[in-house]
């Protein structure tokens, strides 16, 4: 049997790390993911597992490093925040282009300047375009039940991708949550062991890894990465339905919350979709047709499902914790409402830029949010494309 | 070391048909250090000319396993491939012994690389650096690097009327910073003195932990020469004392080879090559004459630290 224990976001990546004991763990510490490596180192230092920990002097040698590893034929994770994952930027996509399917946890925090330490989406949605797949996990539970998919996901033959479980700094970080953990084996046969076709450490069959690639293949190559992405929705809801067999937790691209009969649906990635749903219930009782999507996988974007579950809503908004500077809206606005373009039926959509820096969004405030939809649905027509919500004027 | 006759027949792991520069004598450490490893040899090199030379796509010159990841990350991809070659051998999932070396220029190794480098080096892993420098970033078009000497007209560097000794600043020593590393290997070596280069390799190959090797490597097209005296500039490099050959075992330094009646003067070191030509006009003298100086002194340091007197 598993077992129920209280763990915070940070400890909960730890101790599914442990459970999978990668064969190689390089990270560097910062703040909010500390946690996760202190824990982990001791595990390494009780023996728990039989990881090789390499503690790197930067987040740029820990994607490195863990590039090299993968690429030797092992089985590489790492762990990052913020600023972090911004040091690692060039090597984070060379990851993804080696098609080496590392796993990285990321402590979602807002990037300098000023220096904050807190939570909001800048970091991974920055690296939305790196070609590595992410999922967005609401609480400790899911970030257990992500990582261990995560591996099972980017390691698929038919994708060989990088994959980033993100989670909201502090909020769950360093929030403690009951945690439904699996037994060890169950977790390790999930898995399974990593296997390479082509490892670097075969040395009788020697492999270039990483060649000058110029205009006469480049292209082609980035056509097979494509492909890759493409076929993560159908192997993420594989292993999501798997996965439920094994936990009786599961999971598909995006969660729908009372969204069948909805008429006002916001969208949410992240701790926030937890502080929706209360919003939800609450303006539920008071005959509201209310209902939230939440966005489990980011990349792929799932566009046919967002619009499944859209399509019959009077009016949406989505809730974004970044900005894309310059751009019409935050991120995941501008996927929601492009994907909504080729709908017969024009539906208005908002977007509500909301918590930078770590700045809380309260239950009152979604109702707002859901009031204002309520408003769009009644005139049809939409006044403020993009507002903020929680913003001191 | 083995004979010359022996080594002849061993196979070259670096295939000719790559597309370095005649007289490039990146390629020629590389085959040299490929012959002093008995093991098999797992490869992790930094963009540069090696690299780019070597693996045009689909093509590959290397005929052994060969990573390569950035500019700055060959001794942490390496770090890497290391970490899962000792966890994959503790859990008897594989059983070959193999050798790790990473291979950068002097921008991947003195500047950008130099912090991953460190990293490395500190951590422990068990592999061997090697710095092929060739004084400049040569890939890029000879731009000006912490490894360009004093007084070398490099395009970032350039001679001017208000510069007229082209790079104002002195080199760093590289090599010096690894020995302070507390490694248990460190040298540098010349491929002008292949033996004395090999015996290196196989000495820093047989000792467990990190170890680094920097090699003079002449440049024809940076260094303004023409490409038959590549072996012959790279003695020259040794015997003018400007590249001394030494080791440092174990926090013990020695000199490896010692010019003593072989010994050049060092104008012939800056006669024998473009990049240094502005400094033979009669406005640069004072510049030699501090120049000389300085090679002159460290040189002293050099075997002053390793108990020798210099001769």
């Amino acid at each position: 049997m598993g077992k129920i224990v209280g763990l915070t976001g940070d400890e909960t990546a730890a101790e599914v790390m442990r459970q999978i004991n990668p064969d190689v763990l390089a990270a560097y510490p910062i703040t909010p993911q500390t946690e996760t490596v202190q824990r982990f180192s001791e595990f390494v230092a009780d023996g728990e597992v039989s990881t090789e920990m390499v503690r790197v002097e930067s987040e740029h040698s820990a994607m490195s490093a863990c590039i090299g590893a993968a690429a030797a034929g092992a089985r590489a994770m790492t762990a990052t925040s913020a600023n972090g994952l911004a040091l690692m930027w060039e090597i984070v996509y060379i990851a993804a282009s080696c098609r080496l399917p590392i796993t990285m946890f990321v402590v979602n925090r807002a990037l300098s300047a000023p220096i904050n330490i807190h939570c909001d989406h800048s970091d991974s949605m920055g690296a939305r375009d790196s070609g590595w797949i992410q999922i967005y996990s609401e609480n400790c539970q899911e970030i257990y039940d992500n990582i261990i998919q995560a591996v099972h996901i980017g390691e698929d033959k038919e994708v060989l991708l990088p994959v980033m479980v993100t989670c909201d700094g502090f909020i769950i970080s360093h929030c403690t949550e009951r945690v439904e953990l699996l037994e060890d084996e169950k977790v390790r046969d999930f898995v399974g062991k990593y296997k390479n076709s082509y490892p670097l450490l075969d040395v009788d069959s020697p492999v270039t890894y990483g060649p000058l690639d110029l205009f006469d293949y480049y292209f082609e190559h980035k056509r097979q990465q494509i492909e890759a992405m493409e076929k993560v929705p159908q192997i993420i809801q594989k292993v999501g339905e798997e996965f439920g067999k094994l936990s009786g937790r599961t999971y598909s691209l995006m969660e729908e919350y009372k969204t069948e009969d909805a008429d006002l649906i916001v969208v949410a990635a992240g701790s926030t979709a937890g502080t929706v749903k209360t919003a939800v219930e609450e303006l539920r009782e008071e005959g509201v047709k209310a209902g939230l999507l939440k966005i489990r996988v980011f990349r792929p974007f799932p566009v046919v499902k967002i619009c499944q579950v859209l399509r019959e809503a009077k009016a949406v908004a989505v809730l974004d914790r970044s900005v894309s500077f310059g751009a019409q809206g935050g991120p995941i606005f501008l996927e929601v409402r492009s994907a909504l373009f080729e709908e017969e039926k024009r539906l208005p959509v908002v977007d509500y830029i909301y918590g930078l820096g770590g700045r809380d969004i309260s239950i009152e405030q979604i109702k707002g949010v859901y009031r204002n939809l309520q408003k769009i649905a009644d005139m049809g027509k939409v006044k403020k494309l993009v507002d903020c919500v929680g913003l001191r004027e | 070391m083995p004979s010359l006759k022996v080594l002849s027949k061993k196979e070259d792991l670096l295939s000719s048909g790559h597309r370095l520069c005649p007289g490039c004598a990146a390629s020629i450490i590389v085959r040299q250090v490929f012959l002093a490893s008995e093991k098999p040899v797992v490869v992790a090199c930094a963009t540069g000319c090696l690299e780019v030379a070597t693996t045009i796509y689909p093509f590959t010159a290397w005929k052994t396993p060969f990573i390569h990841c950035a500019f700055e990350n060959a001794a942490s991809t390496l770090s890497g491939a290391e970490a899962a070659y000792r966890s994959l051998k503790r859990q008897d999932r594989i059983d070959k012994e193999v050798n790790f070396i990473a291979l950068g220029g002097d921008g991947g190794t003195y500047d950008i690389g130099i912090q991953a480098l460190s990293g490395a080096m500190e951590r422990g892993h068990n592999l061997l650096y090697i710095c092929y420098d060739n004084e400049a970033y040569m890939n890029t078009g000879i731009q000006r690097s912490s490894a360009s000497p004093r007084g070398a007209a490099t395009t970032t560097s350039p001679v001017g009327r208000a510069v007229p000794e082209g790079k104002q600043k002195e080199r760093k020593d590289l090599t010096q910073i690894m020995a302070a590393h507390n490694s248990p290997y460190v040298a540098q070596a010349s491929p002008g003195y292949y033996n004395d280069l090999m015996k290196k390799v196989e000495k820093a190959l047989s000792v467990q932990g990190p170890t680094f090797i920097n090699i003079l490597s002449p440049c024809p097209r940076g260094w303004r020469y023409d490409p038959s005296q590549t072996i012959e500039i790279a003695k020259l490099a040794v015997l003018t004392g400007f590249w001394p050959l030494y080791e440092v075992e174990n926090g013990k330094y020695r000199i490896t080879y010692k010019p003593k009646k072989k010994r050049k003067p060092f104008r012939e070191w800056l006669k024998s090559q473009g990049r240094f030509k502005h400094l033979l006009k009669e406005e640069n003298r004072e510049i030699v004459e501090q120049l000389e100086k300085r090679v002159q002194e460290k040189e002293k340091a050099l075997y002053a630290l390793a108990g020798e007197e210099f001769s």
